[in-house]
């Protein structure tokens, strides 16, 4: 069984960030830059399959520049079997969400993973607009997924819902959105990380698809006033600062 | 035309969240000059329908078939697509919920639509302006702009006012039947996290972290919450200990929130939670480190020892309750 994990390139979740001056991007200098941890739970989740004994490869996948191929490498250490980078700029959700689907459509995946979201631009929307293009199954905030049925080919999980938990079933092939649950994080050892550098990182010319949404520019959210602090033995005054507000 | 609204109800009633997303969809309805409409698909009784037209909405159509009780994205994205193409929806918006989140970028590609996640200041569709949104898990702000004939929107839960525009509603019932390509997915079983109020709408939060020095001291935590009518969170520390369950982690890697009220209590805020929780319109911090960098984004605070603090809090604010 195929597998394609999306990977999304993204600043340390550490770092401070902060914009070019005109607004046009993020300053990346000095910035370390990561797998998505969402994407890294469905790589793990992937690797789980393959310790399971289920006969699975994994591929990797990621949509940017030749700044992303350490994080593919990363990828490929934890345990993906081979990667691919496609090579265009990841400007905004809909475009990525068609280079992927384009690139996957006729290869016959069974699962593809992806984050939740992605940390720097927190759309949510690449995975189910992955789902609909190439018309498979979609389970979004997954916590929990195994395979069984005939051949493996039913998916059992549960997914996150507002005040509690789903839990659903979903024919192959499918779009899983991970996040925090699904798996737990692997560090790579250093018989991955030597291995990875065989490992095949394939790099694919992008589609030509259209981008709907645009960045006009970022900016920071408003300064905070300085925090008004109270005594210990004043928490009444706290209290009353909140009532007067009418925060209750 | 319209802007059409996805009236998603949560067992049979509609939410905060959905006023909300109905109070953006009516703006920009109002901004585009054009009718807002809305769908609900699954059982929802007419009373509670009707209240849709307290929030601007003049038309509601009805998805009533039974095999969409439960949310099933392939088959709610068919069926909201279609009323959107019979209400001739130049944008369709959502609440930012779970299932807002997973059907709407379905229904994106189907329209053909500019996707826009979590924004929370208007459209302007007069000059391609498509709003803002937080990024950088709330450490930056986006402004968009769109390149498209349609809009497909997510609303930030907390982000948008509420607010009441009555207008005569008329309820349409829509008739879609399923096929199977529509039902992929499979719902089996909810399960209801706990009968307290849901996180991700809570307009009060209490949250504690490792602090509180171990599970056993959670009972006061819960108490506040309880007085000040908030749900209760955690840091991902005390999630991963086990000491609270990991639906209550907030922060970058569980659930993002912004509530009106913020309370961490040992909490010293590390980067990554404050990421999820920086967006809380009220922060308050009750920590004995100074230093703790919570009160870098705190708007109250009190450095102390909270086994001593949120006892006189809970003091204080039932007193205040008791005279008001």
């Amino acid at each position: 069984m195929k597998i394609l994990v999306c990977i999304s390139h993204v600043p340390d979740t550490t770092t401070k960030i902060q914009f070019e001056a005109d607004g046009s991007k993020l300053n990346r200098a000095g910035v370390t830059f990561v797998i998505n941890p969402y994407c890294e739970y469905g790589l793990s989740r992937a690797i789980g399959f393959k310790e399971e004994g289920k006969q699975v490869s994994i591929t990797a996948l990621c949509v940017g520049g030749p700044e992303v191929e350490p994080t593919l490498r990363k990828a490929l250490a934890i345990g993906a079997d081979d990667a691919v980078r496609i090579d265009a700029a990841a400007t905004d959700s809909a475009s990525v969400a068609q280079q992927i689907a384009k690139y996957a459509d006729g290869k016959e995946f069974k699962i593809i993973f992806t984050g939740k979201e992605s940390i720097d631009f927190n759309g949510s929307m690449v995975p189910g607009m992955i789902a609909e293009s190439l018309d498979y199954g979609f389970v979004s905030f997954a916590t929990h997924m195994e395979l069984g049925g005939e051949n493996g080919q039913l998916a059992s999980l549960k997914r996150e819902i507002d005040g509690g938990e789903e839990v659903l079933e979903v024919n192959l092939p499918v779009v899983v959105s991970c996040q925090k649950g699904i798996s737990e994080w692997r560090i790579p050892n250093m018989r991955g990380i030597m291995a990875a550098r065989k490992k095949p990182l394939s790099v694919t010319s992008p589609s030509d698809v259209p981008q709907p949404v645009s960045t006009v520019k970022f900016s920071y959210p408003p300064a905070k006033e300085p925090c008004q602090y109270f005594e210990t033995e004043d928490t009444a005054s706290l209290a009353e600062a909140l009532a007067a507000k009418g925060l209750f | 035309m319209s802007v059409l609204l996805f009236a998603e109800n949560n067992q049979g009633t509609f939410k905060k969240t959905i006023f909300e997303a109905a109070t953006y969809a009516y703006d920009l309805a109002q901004s585009m000059g054009v009718a807002l409409e809305a769908v609900s698909v699954g059982a929802v009784s007419e009373d509670e329908l009707n209240k849709l037209g307290n929030y601007g909405v003049s038309k509601v159509y009805t998805v009533g078939n039974d095999k969409l009780n439960d949310f099933i994205n392939s088959a709610y994205a068919a069926a909201i697509t279609k009323v959107a193409l019979a209400s001739e929806a130049k944008a369709v918006v959502f609440a930012q919920t779970y299932n807002g989140r997973a059907v709407a970028p379905r229904i994106a590609v189907k329209l053909k639509a500019a996707p826009l996640s979590g924004v929370f200041t208007l459209a302007d569709a007069a000059n391609s302006f498509g709003s803002s949104k937080m990024s950088y898990s709330g450490k930056g702000v986006e402004a968009l702009s769109v390149n498209a004939e349609k809009m497909v929107i997510t609303v930030k839960s907390n982000g948008y006012k509420t607010e009441e525009n009555p207008s005569s509603i008329s309820i349409e019932a829509f008739e879609f039947n399923p096929i199977e390509k529509d039902l992929k997915e499979i719902a089996k079983e909810i399960v209801k996290a706990s009968e307290g109020i849901s996180l991700t709408e809570a307009d009060n939060v209490v949250s504690a972290g490792r602090g509180m020095k171990g599970p056993e001291n959670w009972g006061m935590i819960e108490e506040l919450a309880e007085l000040l009518g908030a749900a209760t969170a955690c840091s991902k520390p005390t999630a991963d200990m086990g000491w609270r369950p990991h639906h209550e982690h907030v922060g970058q890697t569980g659930i993002q929130i912004a509530p009106t009220l913020y309370i961490a209590i040992g909490i010293s805020g590390a980067i990554q939670h404050l990421a999820g929780v920086s967006s809380s319109k009220n922060i308050v911090v009750i920590n004995k480190d100074p230093e703790a960098p919570f009160f870098k984004i705190a708007d109250f605070g009190i450095v102390g020892d909270l086994f001593e603090v949120v006892p006189k809090l809970i003091e204080a604010v039932k007193s205040i309750k008791a005279t008001a």
